[in-house]
């Protein structure tokens, strides 16, 4: 799915938080929001997943206006920063919260529930731990259960918010690469917020810097190392 | 990993043997004088003509009247001041709006009003001598005086008991999980009672148990708005007064028996639940 933002601006209060920004997402690209805090970046993400309503402009997923969607409407699979799993519950059960939360005439049968839920964990090469509970895993094992919780949806484009920021260097290296081969496989339209230019640089097709809530340039990485748009974008990319 | 912290916590925070034996044991004496022998000595006083005469007291029809208007009282005010309490912690803690401030220092009001206080105000506001009172009276709807005014009463005091403990505790959790709920296609009411009530549930029973405590032993608010009707506003606590001020000790004191037993039956209760799901208890709170 292609996603369209067209002049797209937030206020909070009185704070600018996004000034009116335009991009363009080509469908099953992967796609780096890149920037210092404060920047707009989880804004302009949490727009895209329905989370937070922009003041002004429009988002339009394949050409259809999406600006008003509800966030249910949206189906976008969201990894939150530091994963949001349900405590209370299991893996199993939280992989399986979307497909049990649709309507009774979607919801797939218990027997399918469980079939598309093993398949999740062995995508994400964890197919042994689904009668624990996310206080008994580690923290490369949450963020993969939080992505397999966001597939499990069948979603239109994945959302991923800060999702290697809580993990140390070396899980965080090989989680890059699951993402990637996920992403591969799967072909979703994927946009991720990062303030580390060189995961952003590493993983993504095209990457959007972003500053003071405006996007400074949108490039594919090796562009955007050669001939940085502005001042801000060369000091915040040089490595 | 248990037994690394074991020992760091032995030589960081142990204090010498005779610092902790004198903590212990002042705690201890405090713990027996200020609790165990009073309650122990309302039991002692109940059972002082033996059980034949504090039971036929209970069984006295003033007795029984105020034991059932008690739990009856307790049974409508707590329920409803749970569910105004987690819509009030839901609001102050999911929402940002104007004068949230001010709507934290109004919940916490009734702790900070004497409870006779309260009571008098209700007689204002809803007694004969008010446009509204008279309004009420003329269309036969008594509320002083009357069963409404102790439910109205019991609720004022009870309120702040349940949003009280779930304010922090939401606060804490944030609003991540409920996100994520939604992302996942869940609706506002699934969200609520698939993440937010389980999370918030130990928070919640405390609170449910505190606010029926008080609701069941409420004195000051109760007695100016009841009237005292013997036999008919009269909940557990006014009528102990009035037998104790009858000089009816055993009568006083086996009632006054009765109403520490239902606070202890809430607080066996709680121990109970908190003992059979310790470890889901340990695994939610670890994090």
């Amino acid at each position: 799915m292609n996603i369209e933002i067209e002049e797209l601006a937030k206020e909070f209060g009185t704070e600018r938080a996004l000034h009116p920004v335009s991009l363009a997402i080509p469908s099953g690209a992967l796609i780096a929001l890149l920037g210092p805090s404060g920047s707009g970046k989880t804004t302009l993400l949490r727009i895209l997943g329905g989370l937070e309503f922009p003041t002004s402009g429009r988002v339009l997923f394949d050409g259809a206006d999406a600006t008003g969607l509800t966030v249910q409407e949206r189906r976008a699979g969201f990894v939150f920063q530091h994963y949001a799993l349900f405590k209370h519950m299991t893996v199993f059960e939280n992989v399986a919260y979307g497909l049990r939360a649709r309507k009774r005439r979607e919801r797939p049968t218990d027997a399918e529930i469980t079939r598309r839920v093993s398949r999740l964990l062995d995508l994400i090469q964890l197919p042994d731990i689904g009668a624990r509970y996310p206080s008994q895993l580690s923290g490369g094992q949450r963020q993969r259960v939080a992505l397999a919780r966001a597939l499990a949806i069948e979603p239109r484009m994945l959302l991923l918010d800060e999702p290697f920021g809580a993990l140390d260097a070396k899980v965080r290296k090989e989680l890059r690469q699951g993402l990637r081969e996920i992403h591969d496989r799967t072909g979703l339209t994927t946009v991720f917020v990062t303030h580390d230019q060189e995961e952003a640089m590493e993983l993504a097709d095209l990457v959007v810097v972003m500053s003071m809530g405006r996007i400074e340039q949108v490039g594919k990485p090796a562009e955007i190392r050669a001939k940085p748009a502005s001042d801000f974008v060369r000091d915040f990319t040089a490595a | 990993m248990s037994d690394i912290t074991f020992i760091r916590a032995e030589s960081v925070t142990t204090e010498p043997r005779l610092t902790r034996g004198v903590l212990i044991g002042v705690t201890m004496a405090l713990i027996a004088v200020l609790l165990f022998a009073p309650l122990i000595a309302v039991f002692a006083e109940a059972l002082s003509r033996g059980w034949a005469a504090a039971v036929a007291s209970l069984a006295s029809p003033d007795a029984r009247s105020a034991i059932r208007l008690t739990l009856i009282v307790a049974a409508i005010a707590v329920p409803l001041n749970a569910v105004f309490g987690i819509a009030a912690a839901w609001a102050i803690t999911k929402f940002d709006f104007r004068g949230k401030a001010f709507l934290i220092t109004l919940i916490d009001l009734p702790f900070s009003v004497s409870p006779v206080v309260a009571g008098l105000a209700l007689v204002l506001l809803f007694g004969v001598n008010s446009s509204l009172g008279a309004w009420l009276v003329a269309n036969d709807l008594r509320i002083v005086f009357a069963f409404p005014g102790i439910v109205l009463a019991t609720m004022f005091v009870t309120f702040p008991f349940v949003a009280r403990e779930l304010i922090p505790v939401m606060i804490e959790q944030g609003r991540a999980e409920e996100e994520a709920a939604l992302t996942l296609g869940a609706s506002g009411w699934r969200t609520f009672f698939t993440v937010t009530l389980p999370n918030i549930r130990w928070a919640l029973l405390y609170g449910v148990l505190l606010c029926n405590a008080r609701a069941m032993g409420e004195f000051g608010a109760v007695a100016v708005i009841s009237g005292k009707i013997r036999g008919e506003t009269t909940t557990m606590p006014i009528m102990i007064e009035m037998l104790y001020n009858e000089y009816l000790s055993v009568a006083a004191f086996s009632l006054a028996a009765v109403l520490a037993l239902l606070a202890l039956v809430t607080l066996t209760l709680k121990s109970l639940l908190e003992w059979r799901h310790a470890d889901l208890l340990a695994a939610t709170r670890r994090h």
